[in-house]
């Protein structure tokens, strides 16, 4: 056992050096090459020849005359300490960005996720006991319809709708320009008026498929014998429902909890784009429009290890959690 | 899924019988027809969902053939006045953008690249998957830990910002590679879970017995494993086809893939930028779109959960008359990602 957890620890920094290794060819494999667009850049702004393949060393971590592996290891160890150089198009270090901009998007999704999950499981625990209901159906068919939509879908018209033709939410932005960050009441406000929005359409879409998978779930434990049994010992149930159906039904959702977290850092590069919300998306996407290699791999690379992080998470609790779960090895043939 | 395996077992035992002298392949035919054809077929059209599913499919199968047989006009711009609401004459029934083309040409003249990229991101994904799947779950040992690590890690990078940065990398402009590299690290997922249901076929006596006649590693996955796990891998298609649809439209909406060819999301894109968002006037030219892309992810998903009972051995006694359970399998997605 203590050898699994040592060979998965093992395997999360495997996986963040394998990636931060990916970025690094990344940026020499990217269109112009960095080093060309940044040079025809800084020459534009008026720097002397001699000072440029400075500036661009300070800027990438990277000293351009250097040999590759000479380079490599430059820029392994600057990520390494987080340092992920200097934003070229904001004029600031990356790390700060990344910091100003990573609680915004795990707020927004992590909020919308854990409501994901709430009425998600909800749904389907009652879609399970009325199983061949009317409401069971309609549920059903809205759930399937509700997968359907893609958020970004969603997300533009709620935008359309409800920030741009009635105005009832702003457009744009984290919270009210007017408004300083802080433990006020006003700025929670502005804050959630400003999150209502994008949690709002990242939540929506996902709550069907959530249901149909606890739904699924729920009926399959439902006929199983220790719930007969729980009923002919004739618990309450409420005890039934509770302690019996719903803990082992939502045993299998939890993994995907973890695992959904992660995935849909990913797609904020969609969600914050729409409602313009600075948060890791927006600027991995606005780097990217830019041109701002320093900015693009820094969130990157961010994204990359909060999803290892939940994954991590993932698969180190679940076997706590639920003891069938082991980890043995197969034999090879 | 033990009726699943022993279903399977069946069929097995039988082909191999088959080669007796009295089955003639007519009879070898027929039964496969039967068998793997007709029964499916039967049980697939008698759910609702798959009905519906073929029947949105289908329009978007003739559009494609509309856009490549030339049988519409083709969207060009000023070929109509400019940003005409829906619904108001026959020659331009969904209306027109800013810039003066039909809609309608627009979003039939985007369906066949669509669905070159769906197909294509699917294969991908499903075929990948097979083959890093039950060769992990089959040799087992070595083979395995290798294999699996490297899905692990490919697992562990966020798919959309991945695709984004590669886009740019690559400038894709096929609509095959694009579905590909949409799909690039969605195999992981369903190569895990493929691996875990091999674990436990590979310890079937069928396999044992083939394994004991020395029947060679390829031959033994390609017909006594992955027939087993076809069921598993359609369902899988058709999810990871939507992912396709809604990871590559919204990229298209997006702007970060080229716009070299007709897409939906590039139709957004325009209508987005164009102002679309401000004015009820324009509202057709972000609305159309949008049904496009529903529509056909909403097939996708009828036809996946369709198929899902076709494969559920408890449904499939059903139609026997044995059986009046309608549980259903909940856990046939594997990653679930937009």
């Amino acid at each position: 056992m203590g050898n699994y957890y040592i060979r998965r620890t093992a395997r999360v920094f495997a996986t963040v050096f394998i990636v931060t290794s990916l970025t690094f060819g990344l940026i020499r494999l990217l269109p112009g090459g960095p080093f060309t667009q940044l040079r025809v850049r800084l020459l534009r702004q008026g720097v002397p020849a001699s000072e440029v393949d400075a500036r661009i060393a300070n800027l990438q971590n990277i000293q351009p005359d250097a040999p590759l592996w000479r380079q490599y290891i430059d820029y392994m160890l600057s990520a390494m300490q987080g340092d992920f150089g200097e934003s070229i198009s904001l004029g600031k270090p990356v790390a700060q960005v990344v910091a100003e901009a990573v609680p915004w998007t795990v707020f927004i999704v992590l909020v919308s996720t854990v409501l994901i999950f709430l009425f998600g499981i909800l749904l389907g625990a009652i879609q399970a006991y009325w199983e061949g209901s009317r409401f069971d159906k309609a549920i059903s068919a809205l759930s399937i319809s509700l997968m359907s939509i893609p958020f970004y879908v969603i997300a533009v018209l709620a935008l359309f709708i409800l920030a741009y033709q009635f105005q009832w939410f702003p457009t744009a932005g984290t919270h009210g320009t007017d408004v300083e960050p802080g433990l006020t009441l006003e700025f929670l406000v502005s804050a959630l008026e400003h999150a209502a929005l994008p949690i709002f359409s990242y939540t929506i879409g996902g709550i069907g498929g959530q249901a149909l998978a606890m739904r699924g779930n729920s009926i399959q434990v439902l006929g199983n014998d220790y719930v007969e049994v729980a009923r002919l010992r004739g618990l309450a149930d409420r005890r039934i429902a509770t302690w019996y159906v719903a803990r082992n039904a939502i045993l299998p959702l939890y993994t995907g909890f973890l695992l959904l977290l992660g995935f849909r850092l990913g797609g904020t590069v969609i969600l914050e784009q729409i409602f313009s919300y600075p948060g890791l998306g927006y600027y991995l996407w606005s780097a990217l429009e830019s041109n701002d290699y320093p900015l693009m791999m820094g969130t990157f690379l961010v994204i990359t290890v909060a999803l290892v992080i939940g994954v991590y998470i993932a698969d180190l609790t679940y076997s706590k959690i639920d003891p069938r779960i082991s980890q043995g090895e197969s034999d090879a043939y | 899924m033990p009726t699943e395996a022993e279903k399977q077992e069946n069929v097995n035992w039988r082909s191999a019988s088959s080669e007796s002298p009295e089955v003639t392949l007519r009879d070898r035919l027929s039964e496969y027809f039967e068998e793997r054809i007709r029964k499916p077929a039967l049980v697939a059209w008698s759910d609702g969902r798959t009905r519906i599913g073929l029947l949105i499919m289908s329009v978007y199968i003739a559009m494609a053939f509309v856009a490549v047989f030339d049988l519409y006009r083709a969207p060009s711009t000023n070929q109509a006045p400019r940003l005409e609401t829906a619904f108001q004459s026959l020659d331009y029934p969904l209306g027109t953008t800013m810039s003066g083309v039909d809609l309608l040409s627009l979003i039939i003249h985007s369906t066949p690249d669509v669905l070159l990229m769906i197909i294509a991101g699917g294969l991908w994904a499903t075929v990948i998957a097979v083959i890093i799947g039950t060769l992990a779950g089959y040799k087992g040992g070595m083979v395995d830990r290798v294999l699996m690590s490297f899905s692990d890690v490919m697992m562990a990078i966020p798919g959309l910002p991945l695709v984004i940065i590669l886009a740019v990398t690559f400038n894709p402009k096929n609509p095959i590679v694009l579905g590909i590299l949409i799909n690039v690290n969605y195999w992981a997922g369903l190569g895990r879970s493929l691996r875990s249901q091999v674990l436990t076929i590979r310890e079937d006596n069928y396999v044992e017995a083939s394994r004991t006649m020395g029947m060679s590693t390829p031959r033994i996955l390609l017909k006594d494993v992955i027939p087993n796990l076809m069921p598993y891998v359609t369902v899988n298609f058709v999810f990871a086809a939507r992912y396709v649809v809604f990871a590559s439209i919204g990229l298209f909406f997006l702007g970060v893939l080229p716009f070299s060819t007709q897409n939906w999301g590039v139709t957004l894109n325009y209508a987005y930028s164009g102002g679309a968002l401000f004015t009820w006037q324009a509202a057709h030219w972000l609305i159309f779109p949008m049904i496009a892309i529903m529509g056909i992810s909403l097939s996708l998903i009828l036809l996946g959960q369709g198929m899902d009972r076709v494969f559920n051995p408890r449904v499939r006694t059903r139609l026997a008359g044995e059986s009046e359970s309608t549980a259903e399998e909940g856990d046939s997605r594997t990653t679930e990602v937009l």
